[in-house]
């Protein structure tokens, strides 16, 4: 018999395989990559039962056909596409029995940016480097190893099993991304970057996402904020750090950052944020609180549990 | 001699350990030291080490520390931290062709100084650079110092396009290219060895700390050692 799993029809405008990422090799300039929005590619997974860091694709503005060739279980989250099972509106958030010959497609997004589609016991792929998130810019990862998004023919392997009792993700938990967004923030320590008068404005002014945000960053345009110095020595920049580049625009850093960057910091996206932040298309506004350290590591603690990551 | 270094908080899970505030080759061993130290010690229980010029992060799960007992344990792991004299690391030999079809900059570098091609090439591979961090793209490795008498601002305007191997210098620094990406480093020529090489057991050839010599070769040289001219 023929190996099990799903064919790219077409693959919409962008749909990447991802986990949760590869973090051991940061220190020689690998991207740690992943997921997103950490937060429906979670969820997606626990409706399936699976490991949470099973390999999933990652649809960013929809358009994925497949044909199905298994007989499994999926679930989708995140972003609502209007999917469809052989021409049949499904619902989002939720599991849904495919069978060898439906045909399983995704509209354009119209709440959110990125779907995830997760299937049972995951995609069987070839981690590179530990992990099959794709990273397009190193060429690392995803469906062949070297960085490249699905294309049409593409095949993704999968184990089959028998249909299973439909799981939901409780109503409670699901996030509207239309909800306008106030993004909290842990300061930086290293106050002297800038004046106290031009930290104050990222709080007090909204600011509207830039047509210029990937996976690697969301740059943003408002109030620009001016840093004390133009550069600093280049160092380790975790996920969710605020950049201020010359011009004063913020940059927050995403799943695709470069290890290292030489640009003033005003602090840290929280991490549960800066997923909501992924989900959002350009021109959207968004506001800045702050959050203390301990706060965030309390509410990440509780995520984390909760997902058994 | 005694270690000093403050440790602050870089979000929910990471810190960055700040061991100066100047580009400094004396930091070098001390923050080589200090990446095979913690890792030694901490293991699986962080998620990953990112050195670089005056800094390590430390990624960390918020669930098995939080930031008073992370920095509690990094003290006691560094608290009698040994920087011996091999933590200099190794000297790696690059092989270069100069020449302006790989070096588009080499003219540029050579007027800006007011010197020839040759003494441009005499003074980037004389010297022996330090490598102070890998980052920006795998296999990346920044290298320092470049002597006054070389060092050349960045581009006004970064090409789109840099071929894989170039060898270039930005102000102070000079590194290869790993892969082909935009840059505005000035560029002086191009090299055969991977500086990212995803089949090989050691990944990159350099580590921080190690030395680098960049070594004048032919353009023959080059090619048979299976150079590409794009």
């Amino acid at each position: 018999m023929t190996q099990p799993g799903l064919k790219v029809l077409k693959p919409g405008i962008l749909t990447l395989v991802q986990d949760l990422g590869r973090f051991a090799y940061q220190h020689i300039g690998l991207s740690p990559g992943g997921a997103a929005d950490e937060h429906a590619f979670l969820w997606a997974n626990r409706l399936l039962n699976n490991r949470s860091n099973s390999p999933a694709l990652e649809i960013c503005f929809g358009g994925l056909q497949l044909e199905v060739l298994a007989n499994t279980t999926i679930a989708i989250t995140g972003a609502e596409m209007n999917a469809t099972l052989n021409n049949q509106p499904i619902d989002n958030w939720q599991t849904h029995t495919l069978m060898v010959g439906d045909k399983l497609s995704f509209a354009h997004a119209s709440s959110g940016i990125r779907s995830y589609l997760a299937i049972q016991d995951g995609f069987e792929l070839q981690p590179s480097f530990g992990s099959v998130a794709t990273v397009m810019r190193e060429k690392i990862g995803g469906i062949d190893g070297y960085g490249n998004p699905l294309k049409a023919d593409d095949f993704l392997p999968c184990s089959q099993h028998k249909p299973k009792l439909t799981t939901h993700v409780p109503p409670l938990f699901i996030p509207d991304y239309q909800r306008s967004l106030i993004l909290s923030v842990i300061p930086n320590e290293q106050t002297d970057q800038f004046d106290e008068a031009e930290l104050e404005k990222l709080y007090h002014w909204t600011y509207r996402i830039s047509t210029q945000s990937d996976r690697m960053g969301i740059r943003l345009e408002g109030e620009p904020i001016m840093p004390n110095v133009q550069g600093i020595i280049s160092e380790g920049i975790p996920y969710g750090t605020i950049q201020l580049p010359p011009d004063g625009q913020p940059i927050i850093l995403l799943k695709d950052r470069q290890t290292m960057g030489g640009y003033p910091k005003v602090g840290t996206l929280f991490v549960l944020d800066a997923f909501l932040l992924a989900q959002q298309q350009a021109h959207t506004e968004v506001r800045f609180t702050q959050i203390s350290l301990e706060e965030a590591q309390e509410k990440l603690r509780y995520f984390y549990r909760f997902f058994g990551v | 001699m005694k270690l000093e270094f403050h440790i602050e908080h870089a979000g929910p899970d990471a810190v960055l350990i700040r061991f100066g505030d100047q580009i400094n080759t004396d930091l070098v061993p001390i923050i080589r030291a200090a990446t095979k130290r913690l890792q030694k010690e901490f293991q699986e229980e962080i998620r990953g080490l990112v050195p670089s010029y005056t800094t390590l992060m430390l990624c960390y799960d918020p669930r098995k520390n939080d930031f008073p007992s992370i920095q509690d344990k990094i003290q006691q792991h560094l608290a009698n931290l040994n920087i011996s004299p091999t933590e200099m690391g190794n000297l790696v030999e690059i092989p270069v062709w100069y020449h302006p079809e790989v070096g588009p900059d080499l003219q540029h570098v050579a007027e800006y100084h007011q010197i020839s091609i040759d003494d441009v090439i005499q003074r980037h591979s004389e010297t022996i650079y330090q490598i102070f961090a890998i980052g920006f793209a795998p296999g990346f490795a920044y290298m320092g110092n470049v002597s006054d008498q070389l060092a050349t601002p960045r581009l006004t305007t970064p090409r789109p396009h840099v071929a894989a191997g170039s060898v270039a210098i930005a102000d102070q620094q000079t590194a290869v290219y790993p892969i082909s990406t935009p840059g505005g480093w000035n560029i002086l020529g191009r090299t055969t060895m991977k500086m990212f090489d995803r089949h090989s057991p050691k990944l990159c050839p350099v580590r921080p700390g190690d030395r680098v010599k960049f070594v004048s070769v032919s353009k023959a040289e080059f090619l048979l050692a299976g150079g590409q001219l794009e």
